[in-house]
């Protein structure tokens, strides 16, 4: 039981921290800081120009990608190193936030299932910042049943092979600056839902391709919706082989549910302070034994998902597999966060409604209580993620799925009785 | 970083569950909490014969000269077992309590006792009702005779002696070692929500007692001990917690309703995936907690309160939830569920309850980031 690092974990933490004190934009550290929900806080200069130079600036010195292999613009690197480099570089990851979709998710399914060609060609400029990858899997009535995607995909009829996709997703974070995207189509609707389906790898400056931002719930929009009308993709760039889709959709699933659910924030920090610095009946808040009680259930689940996250790290200092109790990470972190904004504005009783400038933390909660439920939805829902957990981690059985063996276009698709 | 236990002591861990399997079935259990005994002899005498009582007691006093590491994965195959031994009375209280404060006579004439089961100890600070604050210790010692009224005490109807928190003739809280054989102890047992761990009233009136540890000194002794002991005793939380999560998961598995295991439905899956999220938050607070006893870390205080209070949600959420998976069966005296769901209650108020290390936790953290800030 410890927490130092090995004699090697030591050099190389050594070597990155020289890297990072020497190279990392410092005058971008107290926005950086700031960083909120759906941008990475930098306001002076353009953030995705920002993002991209130093993403650039890593990959020239060696330090992009650590784990992919060297050919594909990695670093060969091991996990703790790669764990290592995250713990330095601190306030400056938020930067690269724009990256975190292709070399999360994309990146690592393009290295499973593309040509060798293709990888050549495609993950060096996604490791070094040049490309901006995003991923469509979402649509308006697929989510939870992701299988259940309706955006076709099928042959040109003039003989080049070609596929011509018409459809709509959704919920499609930076596509309205990617270059490439990550597509899931249906190519058979006469088969069972899974079977008909087939990826591809998209330009996404292709004619046809339309983005429109969605406006959200709290006002924001980091997310997009992608209108595809009679966008042509060359069979080339299928990745695996026609209806093989469900599957490599499922590397790109394992690696979303991997890197969201890693190092979540739940809020605690926020709240100590705020709880240090607001007052009940003239004393400070943290004295009240109520807010104690509340403070201190989410202070263990804080340091709970902390010390999880050490044992996964433990395992891969050791060169193991870490177990699956990092499932739990995305589960805990985005209902605790909604709790504690909810908390923190009760605090702030009746003025707790106001959002603005002078709310406590510059309106930080009521942030917070604006964007948990979306936390609670993206990457997997809460009751998704539950399943996971029952089913992969304890082995208990899955549900019974209706609509199993039935061909895709006889799924009915509204839950009202036609009269 | 290495937060998980060595493979030796993973070794340990298996050569004890494989012991408490043999001897300490349920059977076990439910022979304590039906007969006259209130602690399983066999069991308490073939943990000590295995070394484990003495685990963390140093050679020289009797002890295995190991680290409260090794006590901490007993401690986890403890609960797990439900054992009905008086262990974390004599060995994460009293043994802890001779080790931190006591004189070389007092840990010559009682460690080797206690590593060998042949003593057994306890501690008494709780008058009755509510949470014990210095302000609320009325037991009193003069001219080396203690007088008042100790209860609820663990293991107090069977313990050969008690440190017993008192004033002393100043005022001032101080701990005393009291042999309960002695003329002017009268003990009672006490019926409890567990009676697989004893619980007693003590009634002493001028008992001899001998002071521990320096005077005046008490509370802040007791505050050390009752760390470490709660870093131990949310092990045995842990454990107890898992056990009562393989339960239900494994009842889910094989009982059918509408035509299919009942874990196939998401009410019944999602009870089980939320069990084993508080189970999971609890094993990393609690190793958290582990490296802190180990390392005499100054954040100990913190470390074991976190521990604590997230070892006692984690076991009441898991046992009150393995009741409900079973559906009435777990409600029959004949499943084991009870026995879970006892002790899970009972362990939540050892060591005081989950309110006053909720409250531990929040002062204790508050008092660190007024320190960071100053």
């Amino acid at each position: 039981m410890d927490f130092e690092d090995t004699v090697e974990e030591a050099a190389f933490r050594t070597q990155v921290r020289a890297w990072i004190d020497a190279n990392a934009p410092r005058h971008l550290e107290e926005e950086l800081k700031r960083a909120s929900f759906g941008s990475n806080g930098v306001v002076s200069e353009d953030p995705i120009a920002a993002g991209k130079a130093w993403q650039k600036k890593k990959a020239e010195a060696g330090w992009a990608c650590l784990h992919w292999p060297k050919e594909y613009g990695g670093a060969a690197r091991t996990p703790i190193e790669r764990v290592i480099w995250g713990q330095e570089e601190g306030p400056y990851a938020a930067l690269t936030g724009v990256f975190t979709i292709g070399h999360g998710m994309c990146g690592p399914t393009v290295m499973s299932w593309a040509s060798e060609e293709h990888k050549r060609k495609l993950l060096p400029p996604l490791a070094s910042g040049e490309h901006v990858w995003c991923q469509l899997f979402s649509e308006p009535a697929s989510g939870s049943d992701l299988a259940g995607l309706r955006t076709r995909a099928v042959k040109a009829d003039d003989g080049s092979g070609d596929w011509i996709i018409n459809g709509q997703k959704i919920w499609t974070s930076g596509a309205q600056y990617s270059d490439w995207g990550l597509l899931i189509t249906r190519t058979n609707p006469d088969v069972p839902k899974h079977k008909g389906l087939t990826m591809f790898f998209l330009d996404m400056k292709s004619p046809g391709v339309e983005v429109r931002p969605i406006k959200q719930a709290n006002g924001q929009s980091s997310f997009n919706e992608v209108y595809f009308t009679d966008v042509r993709i060359p069979d080339n760039q299928r990745l695996g082989e026609v209806g093989q889709g469900w599957e490599v959709s499922l590397t790109t699933l394992m690696n979303e549910r991997l890197s969201i659910g890693s190092g979540m924030s739940t809020g605690f920090p926020e709240l100590f302070r705020f709880c240090m610095e607001a007052e009940i009946d003239g004393r400070p808040a943290v004295e009240d034994s109520a807010v104690r009680s509340r403070l201190a259930q989410i202070a263990v689940k804080q340091s709970g998902l902390k010390y999880t996250g050490m044992r996964a790290i433990s395992a891969l200092s050791k060169g193991e597999i870490p177990g699956p109790e990092n499932s739990i990470g995305k589960l805990v972190a985005g209902a605790t966060m909604q709790d504690l904004s909810m908390f923190a504005l009760d605090l702030q009783c009746e003025a707790g409604v106001v959002w603005d400038e002078d709310s406590p933390q510059q309106g930080r909660f009521q942030a917070m209580l604006m964007r948990s439920p979306a936390t609670r939805i993206e990457g997997g829902s809460d009751e998704i993620l539950r399943n996971i957990i029952g089913e992969r981690v304890l082995g208990l059985p899955g549900d019974i799925r209706v609509d199993k063996d039935v061909p895709f276009k006889d799924i009915p698709t509204s839950g009202r009785k036609k009269k | 970083m290495n937060l998980d236990f060595s493979d030796e002591q993973k070794q340990l861990r298996d050569q004890i569950r494989r012991f408490l399997s043999e001897k300490c079935p349920s059977s076990a259990v439910r022979a304590v909490l039906e007969g006259p005994e209130s602690y399983d002899k066999g069991l308490y005498r073939g943990l000590a014969e295995m070394g484990v009582l003495g685990a963390a007691i140093p050679e020289e006093f009797g002890g295995s000269g190991l680290t409260h590491l090794e006590l901490c994965v007993v401690a986890e195959e403890l609960g797990r077992a439900l054992a009905p031994v008086p262990v974390s009375s004599s060995i994460y209280l009293a043994a802890e309590f001779l080790i931190q404060a006591g004189t070389s006579k007092q840990k010559e004439l009682w460690l080797p006792k206690l590593a060998a089961g042949e003593a057994i100890g306890t501690f008494a600070l709780s008058e009755g009702q509510g949470r014990t604050t210095p302000a609320r210790i009325s037991a009193k010692v003069e001219g080396g005779k203690l007088t008042g009224v100790k209860f609820p005490v663990a293991d107090g109807d069977v313990a050969d002696f008690a440190v017993v928190a008192a004033r002393d003739e100043k005022g001032k809280v101080s701990l005393y070692l009291v042999e309960l054989a002695a003329a002017g102890v009268r003990r009672e047992t006490l019926e409890s929500i567990d009676p697989t761990r004893g619980q007693a009233r003590l009634v002493f009136d001028r008992a001899p007692a001998e002071l521990l540890g320096t005077k005046g000194d008490g509370w802040h002794i007791a505050s050390q001990v009752l760390d470490r002991a709660a870093v131990l005793m949310a092990f045995e939380q842990l454990g107890g917690a898992d056990r009562a999560l393989e339960m239900a998961r494994d009842y889910a598995l094989e009982r059918m309703a509408f035509g299919r295991p009942i874990g196939s439905f998401q009410g019944i899956k999602h009870i089980l995936a939320d069990m084993y999220v508080s189970a999971t938050l609890a094993r990393s607070n609690c190793y958290y907690g582990a490296w802190a006893l180990v390392s005499g870390a100054a954040e100990l205080p913190v470390a074991a309160a976190t521990a604590r209070v997230s070892a006692t949600t984690a076991f009441q959420h898991c046992a009150k939830n393995n009741i409900q998976v079973h559906g009435g069966m777990g409600f029959t005296w004949a499943f084991d569920c009870h026995l879970f769901y006892r002790r899970s209650n009972a362990l939540a108020l050892a060591l005081g309850s989950q309110s006053t290390w909720e409250t531990l936790l929040i002062e204790r953290m508050s008092a660190g980031n007024a320190e960071t800030a100053a």
